[in-house]
């Protein structure tokens, strides 16, 4: 079953255990965000967030999705605090883990300044979750992505795992487009949208540490073998693993010295035909990938 | 205000920071002890590299200064918006900077942020707004993105926009807005050294913005919302 083409609401019990999720603030509740009415633009009862508490493989996970639907999975007041009310909960609660699967553009326009509060509200948030030594895992998958704030706290989580048709990244090529001209990032150029941002180039370069194929049941296995090792090897942030991603981000620039391209940086890690990476299926490019990856330390499968 | 003249009345005391390429970095005496500042100036947009010069900042002081207070100046006009700083992942070069500074303030140092020019959106979140506390002068600009921007995205039409604008903090560019939503701890006249040193001594350990965006009602139902998750509850309103 294709995750991509699913709802919030439909993803969590495919890859919780089947009737295991209890929703917190479910829509019955009937809490809106307080400041799209006078915008004139619609409200939805669960203000684009799924939050709650289930079972996956047995383990007692707390969790998250984001509805892609609603504008576009965007973050305001109450969305945000539906994400940190669980974090808090996750840890008063002991949560085995926390799953995230985010569909975000990132701050809501509509109520930017609460939302960009709320963005770095989670953010520590899911930093507070890894403290107490519960392993964070987020899943980028949905057709919207995961940009802006949500596109920084998803790097924020222990381990990434994306589809090839998941994009992550900060800024959408439309908002590059219009700051700088088409010349710079032509949003229109579809291929070029998915080699800078799809999933086969952020498992490249290290920024996601699974790629699996757009599958709701590759993804669940993969967020429950991410789970396992993170609780093998510490869900806190230490000093050792950002000294080793401080390296990592540095090398990566002086990598991409003069290149413009994703297929360079791919030819330059050591693939022999870039140009045919975005045609393989999953299987085929992660045995190809094997050995070209930007090395990642510890803290980063 | 330049950070020069910024830097002359928050340290009395004396500094030694210095400017490269629009990335700020020294220390500084405050009330008799040393404090590390970081920083940009300029109003430079945060690319990949500025964003790793100020994490090795902060993560040498980890290292070499245990306990030491951080003080972040923000001027930024927000994330660079280019194709290479994407291609080369610049989420993960933000991420990586606010988990710096999430570091620091676990492992003990006092972090302040001070927007004493301009703050936007992408080159705010991982500066200012992960520290332990968050302070702006009066005629800062702080925003996620100007209303005409805005409306286009928004499609609400920008007199509209500035109407609303007028009285609720949630769209309106301005400190004054931040401070009342809980996303600063306070706006700082006058004596900027004093204020320095109380916000070292004083900074909370904790994450207390939703608390402080109720108190100051510019912020009504996040503090509830987030408490009726997480207790199972209903949502209170303030």
């Amino acid at each position: 079953m294709s995750y991509l083409e699913l709802t919030a609401r439909q993803r969590i019990p495919v890859i919780f255990d089947a009737g295991s999720f209890e929703e917190f603030l479910p829509p019955a509740a009937r809490i809106a965000s307080p400041h799209l009415a006078q915008l004139d633009a619609p409200v939805s009862f669960d203000d684009g967030v799924v939050v709650g508490r289930g079972r996956l493989d047995g383990r007692l996970v707390y969790g998250a999705a984001q509805e892609g639907g609603f504008m576009g999975g965007a973050v305001g007041e109450v969305h945000g605090a539906k994400l940190v009310g669980m974090l808090r909960r996750a840890i008063d609660e002991g949560a085995d883990a926390v799953l995230l699967l985010l569909e975000s553009g990132g701050v809501r326009l509509h109520e930017a300044n609460a939302g960009l509060i709320a963005v770095s509200e989670v953010m520590r948030a899911m930093l507070d979750a890894r403290e107490a030594g519960i392993p964070v895992v987020a899943i980028v998958g949905g057709a919207n992505g995961c940009f802006g704030g949500m596109g920084i706290s998803a790097r924020c989580a222990n381990t990434v795992i994306m589809s090839e048709e998941g994009r992550l990244a900060m800024s959408g090529p439309e908002v590059i487009e219009t700051a700088n001209g088409v010349e710079e990032f032509d949003s229109r150029d579809r291929a070029l949208v998915w080699r800078t941002t799809g999933g086969k180039h952020r498992y490249l370069m290290g920024d996601c540490q699974v790629l699996v194929p757009d599958d709701t049941a590759a993804f669940r296995l993969a967020a429950i073998r991410a789970i396992e090792e993170i609780r093998a090897a510490g869900a806190r942030l230490t000093l050792d693993e950002l000294l080793t991603e401080q390296a990592m981000l540095a090398r990566r620039i002086d990598l991409a010295e003069g290149a413009a391209e994703p297929m360079e940086l791919w030819k330059r890690l050591g693939i022999a035909e870039p140009a045919s990476v975005p045609m393989l299926d999953a299987d085929a490019f992660l045995a190809l990938a094997a050995g070209h990856r930007v090395q990642a330390g510890q803290g980063e499968r | 205000m330049d950070w020069q003249t910024l830097a002359t009345q928050l340290f009395p005391g004396g500094h030694d920071i210095v400017e490269l390429e629009q990335f700020l970095s020294g220390g500084a005496q405050v009330a008799g002890r040393t404090v590390d500042v970081i920083g940009t100036t300029g109003h430079v947009p945060i690319g990949i590299e500025i964003a790793l010069k100020q994490a090795q900042a902060i993560l040498r002081t980890v290292q070499e200064h245990p306990g030491r207070p951080i003080l972040i100046l923000v001027d930024t006009v927000g994330q660079r918006l280019r194709h290479r700083d994407e291609m080369l992942g610049i989420n993960s070069y933000m991420a990586h900077l606010g988990k710096c500074v999430d570091l620091a303030r676990r492992r003990g140092h006092t972090v302040v942020g001070l927007v004493y020019d301009q703050a936007l959106s992408g080159g705010f979140i991982t500066s200012g707004l992960i520290a332990s506390s968050c302070f702006a002068l009066p005629q800062a600009t702080i925003r996620v993105m100007g209303l005409p921007a805005m409306a286009r995205i928004t499609k609400v039409p920008e007199e509209h926009l500035t109407e609303l604008a007028k009285d609720n903090p949630v769209f309106a560019p301005g400190p004054e807005n931040y401070l009342r939503m809980g996303g600063l701890h306070g706006i700082w006249e006058g004596d900027l050294a004093g204020e320095l040193a109380r916000a070292i001594e004083d900074s909370p350990a904790q994450d207390e913005r939703m608390a402080l965006g109720r108190e100051r009602g510019g912020r009504l139902l996040a503090q509830a919302v987030a408490d009726a998750v997480r207790t199972g509850s209903h949502v209170r309103p303030a």
